[in-house]
């Protein structure tokens, strides 16, 4: 009698034990991560929060971002319009150019593009840096010395994080619509006046602004908390903080886009 | 004075097996043995980093595996410690990694009185010229007096080293375990390590442990002299033995 020929699958049990060790992981991950956010919460919250560390985090993590936010929103602006010159031109919509980048611009683009991008350079170099004085026992070493990490290093980094990514979106979002108004001038003729007034006229007002700020909030608070725990949950030396760094920006970039989609769907 | 009785950690398996040992006051006392015997995981039991399944921890008389974590985050202000791979504070330069125990704990100290202390200590350690250097611009050598200077400055009971000497020639190894024997002072010492030619120059007594067990408890002369087949293997540097 022939053996049963071997199709590839594993079998289901097999399938169904990993679906169910993937959910613990997750579920484990997002526990971890609330906990975390919630014994960060109680430090900031009795200011208890080192403020020689949060300045110099704030330099680190805002200052020295600037130059690739600005690279980001002045292009995200023109391939806007790039993507909508075909329509505007189509239907002769020149007046609703500044509108459209506009309502585009600060309730999506603005914020999430700036989040993904800061979650590539501010995110994963949190996870290294706590990762790394993880392995050299640095947070042994505040322990000992009697020193609460949470409030000394990992409060002062999530609330960079977040002052950070709202900063640097509201003013990707202005570099954004700049890059709109070039872009549309160039390819489309339409005027610095007619873009303006298009953008003022009413359509937009100030809750798309504070929709786009309130995205950025949640954003910063996803990536703080994710580039907090996957540095400090290292295990394993350097190659550990390798696998650290690639989970927190996996982890920031997903919780990003459901964050996006529930605040979107939650407030309109 | 520091007691160890029947201390049980466990990982994958044991790695302290109801451990028994005892640190008189003032002692500068060296603990050696074979690697993954459970040396460093006493060390970190010691100040409460790891939390050992079964047995007491007495510091001082106060049995530290009974404190809650805000006791013992105070309880620790006892301890001064230099771990195997210095763990200097990598964002901070010489100075500010050796008055961060002063800045955070001794608020009542100024600016100036703290900058004197951190300028004597290293006087002490022969880096005078260091402060402003960032640890990753130091040798080997000069790491470990850095994390010498940080565990001395605030003249705590308890000193634990964790192979202060680990990766140094022999000449800068002396040296450090010199600098030890000097910084000591009125504290008691618990000191790891595998450099026994130069531990045993500066030790009032030593351990021995073996499995998660202490097999031998003496004086350094009666170590070095010991026939235990395990301590004598040890201790002598033998290729032949039970080991």
């Amino acid at each position: 009698m022939s053996a049963p020929a071997d199709t590839g699958a594993p079998p289901a049990a097999g399938v169904a034990f990993q679906m169910g060790n993937s959910i613990l992981e997750i579920a484990e991950t997002a526990g971890g991560m609330a906990i975390l956010l919630g014994r960060v919460s109680t430090r900031i919250v009795r200011a208890a929060v080192d403020w020689a560390e949060l300045k110099k985090n704030m330099y680190k993590m805002a200052v020295k971002s600037t130059p690739i936010v600005v690279v980001t929103a002045l292009f995200v602006g023109a391939i806007a319009v790039i993507q909508a010159a075909p329509m505007v031109q189509q239907y002769g919509a020149y007046g609703l150019l500044g509108w459209g980048a506009g309502f585009g611009t600060l309730r999506e683009l603005g914020p999430l593009l700036t989040a993904l991008m800061l979650s590539g350079r501010v995110g994963a170099n949190n996870t290294a840096e706590l990762g790394t004085m993880v392995v050299t026992e640095q947070l042994d070493a505040m322990r000992i010395l009697a020193i609460d990490p949470l409030a000394f290093l990992i409060a002062p980094r999530v609330v960079a994080i977040v002052l950070t990514l709202v900063i640097a979106t509201i003013y990707a979002d202005a570099l954004a619509l700049i890059g709109c108004m070039l872009a549309g001038k160039i390819m489309l003729g339409v005027d610095f006046a007619m873009f303006i007034n298009s953008l003022t006229a009413g359509l937009l007002n100030f809750g798309d602004v504070a929709h786009g700020l309130i995205k950025s909030v949640t954003f910063g608070l996803m990536m703080a908390t994710a580039s907090c725990y996957f540095g400090v949950a290292v295990k394993g030396g350097a190659p550990g903080v390798g696998r650290a760094v690639n989970s927190a920006v996996v982890a920031s970039a997903t919780g990003i886009f459901i964050l996006d989609y529930l605040v979107s769907f939650v407030i309109g | 004075m520091i007691e160890i009785r029947g201390v049980w950690k466990t990982f994958n398996q044991p790695v302290l097996r109801g451990l028994d040992l005892t640190i008189p006051a003032g002692c500068l006392y060296g603990l050696i043995g074979p690697g993954a015997s459970g040396k460093s995981v006493l060390i970190k039991s010691i100040v409460g980093l790891m939390r050992p399944e079964r047995g007491q921890i007495i510091v001082d008389g106060q049995d530290i595996l009974q404190l809650s974590e805000l006791e013992l985050q105070s309880f620790r202000t006892r301890f001064g410690i230099a771990f195997q791979n210095n763990a200097l504070f990598d964002h901070l330069t010489v100075n500010e990694n050796i008055a961060f125990p002063l800045r955070r704990l001794y608020k009542n100290m100024t600016e100036q009185q703290v900058m004197q202390r951190v300028a004597d200590r290293l006087n002490v350690v022969s880096l005078s010229t260091f402060g402003d250097r960032m640890p990753a611009n130091l040798s080997g050598g000069q790491k470990k007096r850095v994390g010498v200077a940080r565990a001395t400055v605030a003249n705590a009971p308890i000193l634990l080293y964790d192979e202060p000497a680990a990766g140094l020639d022999p000449v800068t190894s002396q040296k450090i375990f010199d600098l030890l024997k000097q910084e000591k002072g009125d504290a008691t010492v618990l000191m790891v390590s595998s450099d026994l030619d130069r531990l045993l120059t500066v030790t009032d007594r030593v351990g021995m442990i073996y499995q998660g067990r202490m097999i031998f408890d003496g004086t350094t002369k009666e170590a070095q002299e010991s026939t235990d087949p395990y301590v004598k293997q040890f201790v002598h540097g033998l290729v032949e033995g039970p080991l």
